[in-house]
């Protein structure tokens, strides 16, 4: 199927990653507080709201606020938000792990904001851009994948994708929908 | 009717097209919803339409933009047409696409769509796309094929649209 799929799209990057179902490889990143981070920390977490972002989409920034109330809002009810950084700051400086740090510390980041070094975690979770968003059950199971909300306008949302996936997941039902599109900038990886 | 008034009357109209003409040959489309974009663009059957996804704060969009421009200039086909569609956000046209554009002077139409339910239309342009741009779509009649990456060079691009056209 994959084949077939690069068969017919030359040039294409070959879409591997999970989708809702599978279930999503843990990690150990270092966050802009300095310290490691890994899920299997949160011994009584009830899901993971896995973001990857960075400092330099501005669509990404357009998010930003939004990423740290939803972080506030479901820490109390169980659900863990981590950012995850996927760029590769030779490629993207504005990406760097300081860059980072001053950006966490600028906005109040309420979340961890990891640095994906040598960008491993990125390609196993299939992410394509920033923002891109995996919500995992307390087994690290795929729940939801794609989009925080339907518009890059705050004043504008009318569908909160990601908030209705974690209250279908508290009724102990599968988000829908599973997946949402919405654009982003591509990943900066070195060619 | 005395010539004076004729002249006159011609003297306005004359005045009225050139003013039409400037404004409109700056004037870009805007599109807020992608279907009236595809029915109001992607029209001719016989068209192979170069599209490509871009924004002004998409860094690698805007590296391969002179590439799309290189390319519709040396086409001097009347059947390929190269659009570039921004997806630029609608209240930065003034701020950031419209001085872009200018700056440029891009010979290949350019294009704002700012519908912003692309839950919706992402997958219309092409089933498998993520979302992540640049991306490319080229289209004639019910024949597309769809590219998420950024092109090297001119010749990375026509390639790829000549081969699509020959596979057609």
């Amino acid at each position: 199927m994959l084949f077939l799929f690069s068969f017919l799209n030359p040039g294409n990057p070959v879409v591997t990653g999970y989708q809702p179902g599978d279930k999503a490889a843990d990690f150990t990143l270092k966050g802009a507080d300095g310290k490691m981070y890994s899920m299997s920390d949160y011994k009584k977490a009830k899901g993971f709201i896995v973001v990857f972002t960075c400092n330099s989409c501005p669509f990404a920034v357009k998010y930003e606020d939004r990423v740290n109330e939803l972080a506030k809002k479901y820490t109390s009810q169980g659900y863990i938000l981590l950012a995850i950084n996927p760029n590769d700051p030779e490629v993207q400086p504005a990406d760097s792990y300081d860059l980072m740090k001053e950006r966490a510390a600028a906005k109040g980041f309420v979340f961890p904001y990891l640095f994906d070094e040598g960008q491993k975690v990125f390609p196993q979770y299939g992410a394509t851009k920033t923002p891109h968003v995996f919500l995992l059950d307390k087994k690290l199971v795929v729940k939801y994948i794609g989009a925080i909300d339907d518009n890059p306008d705050a004043s504008m949302v009318n569908e909160k994708y990601l908030e209705n996936a974690i209250a279908a997941l508290e009724k102990k039902m599968d988000p829908t929908p599973a997946t949402t599109k919405a654009i982003g900038c591509s990943i900066k990886v070195k060619k | 009717m005395n010539m004076k008034f004729m002249l006159r009357t011609i003297q306005i109209l004359l005045l009225f097209i050139a003013f039409t003409h400037a404004v409109s040959s700056q004037s870009m489309q805007v599109f807020e919803k992608f279907d009236d974009f595809e029915k109001k663009v992607l029209k001719n059957n016989d068209t192979t339409y170069v599209i490509n996804f871009w924004a002004t704060w998409c860094k690698p969009c805007v590296k391969e933009l002179p590439y799309f421009e290189s390319f519709n200039q040396s086409i001097g086909d009347k059947k390929i047409k190269v659009l570039l569609v921004s997806l630029d956000f609608k209240n930065q046209i003034k701020s950031h696409l419209e001085p872009f554009i200018k700056k440029n002077q891009y010979t290949s139409e350019v294009i704002l769509l700012s519908d912003n339910k692309y839950n919706t239309w992402l997958e219309k342009v092409d089933a498998e796309w993520s979302g992540s741009i640049p991306a490319t779509l080229l289209l004639s009649g019910k024949k597309k094929l769809f590219a998420e990456r950024e092109f090297e060079s001119v010749e990375d691009l026509s390639k790829f649209v000549h081969s699509f056209i020959h596979s057609l």
